[in-house]
């Protein structure tokens, strides 16, 4: 009998356990709702240099591919504070996609990670201190590949 | 309380496209009120958009972006009536998450 009864605790505290625990992760996640996020890339988005930006997002050299690569951007931006930028490409499966600006002080401004399933197709607005190159960096397959534009950035909105 | 953002969502031809206008100041850091001091840094660092628990859009985002950053992109899949929910946090730790629910 005694048996059975010490059977019985087991389990009712195997069970009580698993209640507790999960009423704990439950409350950690409502504190932190944003715990799941992936870690921000402190080096890359803190880089002064396109160089030093492409290595912290593990991206040293990459191929130069201006027809996989669709990058559509202003010719001339009348207001650098809002400049439409839209990245896609045609390669297979690609994970990464990150927009960086290169005469901006931080040149890194975004990175996307697209999971399966998700088009390789972004749409962002960025901030161009002065005429510069916006530079698309995609991850495909595990590789990277690069293409670039120039943005005229004009000052008083009287166009270029 | 950070302000709510703007989402929507459609469904055309078995893709969902989702547009996402949040609204935060992203301060570079680098911007100087008129009496000389500088205005600190802060700008969102990162946005999650998830469909039905399962993550669709993963992005860090640095100085560089707009203020009141807007995006786009488009996934495989998504029903009419059915949410997508977009959350994003900022350098000094605050934190938004909305709702949308998907229309055809």
């Amino acid at each position: 009998m005694s048996k059975e009864i010490d059977l019985n605790r087991r389990k009712a505290l195997k069970a009580g356990g698993g209640i507790g625990l999960l009423a704990l992760f439950g409350g950690l996640s409502l504190l932190r709702p944003t715990d799941a996020l992936a870690e921000w890339n402190k080096a890359a988005f803190s880089s002064k240099a396109m160089d030093e930006a492409l290595t912290g997002l593990g991206a040293t050299a990459p191929e130069s591919n201006a027809t996989a690569i669709q990058l559509t951007v202003p010719e001339i931006a009348e207001n650098g504070s809002v400049v439409p930028v839209t990245v896609s490409s045609s390669l297979a499966n690609v994970e990464q996609i990150s927009i960086f600006v290169d005469k901006n002080p931080n040149v890194l401004a975004a990175s996307f990670t697209l999971p399966q399933g998700t088009e390789a197709l972004v749409t962002t607005r960025v901030k161009m201190g002065q005429t510069a190159n916006v530079v698309a960096v995609v991850k495909a397959d595990g590789k990277f590949y690069r293409t670039a534009k120039e943005v005229k950035v004009t000052a008083g909105g009287c166009g270029g | 309380m950070p302000n709510p953002m703007k989402i929507r969502a459609t469904v055309k031809d078995g893709v969902t496209e989702v547009k996402i206008l949040m609204q935060h100041d992203m301060e570079t850091g680098l911007r100087k009120e008129a009496d000389g001091t500088l205005i600190p840094a802060w700008f969102i660092t990162e946005v999650k958009a998830q469909y039905q628990g399962r993550t669709v859009m993963e992005a860090q985002f640095g100085q560089s972006v707009s203020k009141n950053p807007y995006l786009l992109f488009r996934f495989k899949g998504g029903a009419a009536g059915e949410k997508v929910s977009v959350s994003w946090v900022d350098n000094k730790g605050e934190s938004r998450t909305d709702e949308a629910t998907i229309a055809a």
